[in-house]
């Protein structure tokens, strides 16, 4: 399937001499803080490529300060990149003039922010009506719809009700539905419950797998916290210092990390709850005796842990009446072990 | 372990840091360096009393006055000449003009061949409390009327309506431009960046400087009037508008953006909705400001209850004076609560709107057609009773409080007043001019003394040398008892939430009056003389000095005074070593503040006897041949302001640094 969104060699440098910087390989070739010290610029965004794929939750994952709100607010120009493409179901978004970039904006993504940005003059009928009073939707479908997904993130009874009545989860509740209620193809997420409690994010993370799973969108999630994105993130990708680390799903990240970065960053997960059998299966031994259950290898190994450990002969790993290993007590307990 | 660590990190900041007790003997060596000066100033005072001090006589004029007077007469000749008056400014002058008197003729003046304005009092009061109604609810609405009925009864309905003509017209040219200038310089770092110094510059002038250049320009008369009200009251709209328009959280706007809005649709959706509460505020101090101005502009012939009072005031008619400063307040509580009560949330049900539209129509229509609903009837009157009350007090209180009133008032003369001015206005004005260069070398270093050369070197080319320095030493001993005050009741409010609730609400109260209004009690409890004038200074410019000082107080961290108090310190301790010296920053501004109010005084002082500049600029209105004169005299004020401002900003920053 062609990717919905497609970044290519993305670059955005603040500062004055932003355009040399990326006229020059090599000052490209700088580090972040080197190119600081030689020109004063700051490159927030170094060469970044990834495709997002209909449908997809791709999360962006990365310390404080390695770029990943400029890298969203570049895709929808909100921050104005400095070299790269940027592919919209086949258009380049780069090219567009105001007008278009408006109209894309209006019906083609939105955003959710980290302080939800909400009008603190409006009700929350009225936020949530606000992308569409700018289209100028007639102010009855306006209701009519700003209802629907107030509905949807769970906010009835309260659309007469002012932002500062509510609590910040209730108030990210209107900034998702706002970025509902245009009917995007993409949405954006720019650490979006960080502002949150731990157990209200929690809610508000099963709220959008949820809302993943009924409205079918693709969504771009920014987040610094990685257990948000191993729950969330069809596939993750990670920045470091403005550039992609790593891009792959979380058992991928977990069981084959690219660096010491990446691996310092997961060494904390419950691997038990990430990786699958086809992390830690191995090959047959002569001595294994073969005909014991079977599991298929994206089987979690938490999962598994029951049925290998009261089998009394390894576990067979097969897709499709292929075997590819085999799972026994011992790889079971390392990993578990591991964790301890 | 809080407990332990406090006293850990108190003891530095308990007794006063390195920096001080290693310069110790800088500041020694200074203040014996600044006893000598005035020691030889002393000497040099004995010597040579009343030689060189340049005074010029009431009457008397230099050339430089009489060419200023010339060049009066000359543009007033060429005025219907000129294509630059043609064109420019006898163009605005009508558009102003023709503005003003079409809203004095709805509510002010007899207008249209008729005997009485269009909208007579009834239609006015109606008015004025159905657009309480809607932009401040029942109880302000309720003020609003009682506040307009109240004015008729003293017998000034008629002057209450210039005054509140000339004040609408000049509000509304304010916001014309204000709020889209404010608007601009809240959304390009540019025009703020342009917008800014200018404002300053403006704001800081005192207020009757600009007065008779202005009228050198659009003759004496509302425009004039309308231009100098509009000079004082914009700045405060376009600051707070552009402050208000820069203070919208970045996110809202780029939430709006994300969602597509174009910028216009962000302006009037979002920023300007996010920002109305404090535009509106901007709209109050704008409003509260053309009312003090309008009031002052009766010096240059603005119609209305300021020129009520400044006649009482000239004939000493304490009665009259208190009858028509009593108006100005009683309007300008009424403007202040509305506007301020606007800032609310507010939807009137759809019946008392419609109620209220209906009623008032009927008042206006009446108020139209029958003489008893235009003319406010005389015979209801209570302002007579007022005006004799108010002299009936002044005189008990001159015959039976003397030692009390008098003494404070001998004493401060006595003791503050006459020593200053006799060393500073009877001595050679080399000498002089010589000690205040010198201290401004002690206070601040090269730029401070090159500043004040040049000052005094002015000074002495505007040909009221000595009038300026008498000027100087009434505004110094103001400053010196605003600061006074200032400390003492800043350090109380600062100290007692209690002490700041029941005081600030007076201070505010006191900030939005129009000067004129404090001349008045002053003059009825100590005549006509410096002392009142220095008096009035002070009361106007307490109120700034005691919040900055009290705010100040307050800001010191209370961590650090638990910590003093922890170990022992008395309040006077805490006071002294940690609160007022942590507070620096806010003392410095405090008199850097005092002065410049206590400066923007001296002209008002003028009219109830401080003599010298402030007599000049007001004899300089009135005297034809005077006018270069009270020019001259007015940038003197501006020169000494210009002087002072710097050195207290000089000093400020070596003393906080
Ligand atoms: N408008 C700007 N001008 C200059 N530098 C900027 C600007 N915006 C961001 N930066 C810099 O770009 C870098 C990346 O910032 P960015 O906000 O994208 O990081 P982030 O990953 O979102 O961090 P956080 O988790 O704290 O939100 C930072 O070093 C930041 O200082
Ligand atoms: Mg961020």
């Amino acid at each position: 399937m062609d990717p919905v969104i497609s970044v290519g060699n993305l670059w955005k440098v603040f500062g004055s001499n932003a355009s040399q910087v990326v006229a020059s390989d090599e000052l490209k070739s700088l580090s972040r803080q080197e190119l600081m010290d030689r020109t004063g610029a700051v490159a927030a965004v170094r060469g970044v490529d990834f495709d997002v794929a209909p449908g997809e939750m791709f999360v962006v994952m990365g310390l404080s300060g390695s770029g990943k709100s400029t890298l969203v607010r570049c895709l929808t120009r909100l921050v104005e990149p400095t070299a790269g493409t940027i592919m919209f179901e086949g258009e380049d978004i780069l090219e567009a003039d105001a007008k278009r970039l408006r109209d894309l904006r209006r019906n083609k993504f939105s955003m959710v922010f980290q302080h939800f940005g909400l009008l603190p003059h409006r009700t929350v009928a009225d936020n949530v009506g606000y992308g569409l009073e700018i289209r100028g939707v007639p102010r009855a479908k306006r209701g009519e719809r700003s209802q629907e997904v107030i509905d949807l993130v769970g906010l009835t009874g309260y659309e007469k009700s002012y932002p500062d009545q509510l609590s910040g989860g209730m108030q990210q509740r209107v900034g998702l539905a706002r970025a509902l209620a245009g009917d995007p193809d993409v949405l954006f997420f720019d650490e979006p419950f960080s502002a949150l409690d731990p157990l209200i994010r929690r809610d508000m993370q099963s709220e959008v797998i949820r809302l993943h799973r009924e409205v079918g969108k693709t969504m771009v999630f920014i987040t610094h916290d990685l257990s948000e994105a191993l729950k969330l993130g069809d596939r993750i990708l990670i920045m470091r210092d403005g550039q992609v680390v790593q891009v792959g799903t979380g058992d991928e990240l977990v069981g084959a990390p690219a660096d010491d970065y990446v691996r310092d960053f997961v060494k904390d997960v419950p691997r038990s709850h990430v990786l699958t059998l086809k992390w830690i299966m191995r090959p047959p031994r002569p001595e294994d005796e073969l005909d014991g259950p079977e599991l298929p290898p994206e089987t979690v190994v938490r999962e598994a842990v029951r049925s290998v450990l009261s089998a009394d002969k390894p576990v067979k790993v097969v897709r499709d009446g292929e075997l590819l290993g085999v799972v026994a007590d011992e790889e079971i307990l390392g990993v578990v072990a591991g964790e301890a | 372990m809080v407990a332990v660590a406090e006293p850990q990190q108190a003891p530095p900041q308990v007794s006063q840091p390195g920096p001080q007790q290693g310069s110790r003997p800088i500041y020694r060596s200074k203040a014996l360096i600044a006893g000598g000066i005035v020691l030889a100033w002393l000497v040099l005072w004995l010597v040579f009393r009343n030689v060189g001090t340049l005074s010029l006589d009431a009457s008397a004029l230099t050339p430089l006055h009489r060419w200023i007077n010339s060049v009066n007469d000359a543009v007033g000749a060429s005025r219907n000449s000129n294509p630059l008056f043609l064109y420019f400014f006898n163009e605005i002058r009508f558009v102003i003009d023709e503005f003003v008197t079409f809203v004095q003729a709805l509510i002010a003046q007899p207008s249209f061949g008729r005997p009485v304005p269009v909208i007579g009092w009834l239609g006015v009061v109606a008015i004025a409390g159905f657009v309480s109604l809607v932009v401040a609810g029942w109880r302000v609405a309720l003020l609003a009327v009682a506040g307009f009925v109240f004015l008729g009864l003293q017998g000034l309905w008629q002057e209450s309506m210039d005054t509140l003509s000339l004040t609408l017209a000049a509000v509304v040219i304010s916001l014309l431009f204000g709020i889209p200038l404010g608007v601009w310089a809240g959304l390009s770092d540019r025009a703020h960046r342009v917008i800014t110094p200018v404002l300053d510059f403006m704001q800081t002038m005192p207020t009757f400087v600009y007065l008779a250049p202005l009228t050198l320009f659009f003759l004496i008369g509302p425009a004039s009037a309308t231009i100098a009200t509009l000079i004082y009251a914009a700045p405060p709209a376009i600051r707070i508008t552009a402050h208000a328009i820069r203070s919208v959280p970045h996110n809202t706007v780029e939430a709006s953006e994300s969602l597509g809005a174009t910028w216009q649709q962000t302006l009037v959706k979002v920023l300007l909705p996010s920002a109305r509460k404090t535009i509106v505020l901007g709209i109050n101090q704008t409003i509260m400001a053309a009312l003090s101005m309008v009031t002052i502009a009766a010096l240059i012939d603005a119609p209305g209850l300021g020129k009520t009072v400044v006649k009482a005031l000239q004939t000493l008619d304490v009665g009259t004076a208190f009858n028509a400063g009593l108006a100005i307040v009683v309007l300008a509580i009424v403007l202040d609560r509305v506007t301020t009560a606007a800032t609310e949330r507010r939807k009137l049900p759809r019946w008392a709107m419609f109620g209220g539209l209906g009623v008032t129509g009927v008042a206006v229509y009446l108020s139209y057609t029958y003489l008893w609903a235009a003319e406010f009837q005389s015979d209801v009157e209570i302002g007579s009773s007022i005006r004799q009350g108010a002299t009936a007090v002044t005189e008990w209180v001159q015959d039976s409080l003397p030692v009390i009133t008098g003494g404070f008032k001998d004493f401060v003369t006595l003791a503050l007043i006459n020593p200053l001015q006799a060393l500073l206005a009877e001595s050679p004005w080399f000498v002089v001019a010589l000690v205040i260069v010198a201290f401004s070398f002690l206070i601040g270093g090269l730029r401070p003394a090159v500043v004040s050369a040049v000052c005094l070197g002015l000074l002495v080319a505007t040909g009221l040398w000595q009038d300026s320095m008498i000027t100087l030493a009434s505004t110094l001993v103001a400053t010196i008892l605003v600061m006074v005050l200032g400390v003492v009741v800043g350090v109380w409010m600062g100290r007692s939430r209690r002490a700041d609730r029941v005081i600030r609400p007076v201070l505010d109260a006191g900030q939005v009056m129009p000067a004129f209004v404090y001349l008045v009690p002053f003059l009825a409890l100590f005549s006509a003389s410096r002392f009142t004038a220095i008096i009035a200074a002070v009361v106007f410019a307490a109120p700034v000095a005691i919040k900055i000082i009290a705010d100040g107080v307050r800001a010191v961290s209370p961590a650090t005074v638990e910590a003093a108090t922890a170990l022992g310190s008395s309040s006077w301790q805490t006071i002294v070593k940690v609160q007022l010296p942590m507070a620096r920053r806010a003392l410095t501004l405090a008199a850097n503040q005092g002065l410049i109010y206590v400066l923007s005084m001296v002209v008002v002082g003028g009219l109830v006897g401080a003599g010298a500049l402030g007599y000049d600029v007001v004899a300089g209105f009135s005297q034809g041949q005077l006018y270069g004169k009270g020019l001259a005299a007015g940038v003197a004020i501006v020169v000494l302001g210009v002087m002072l401002d710097r050195l207290t900003q000089a000093a400020a920053k070596r003393w906080t640094n």
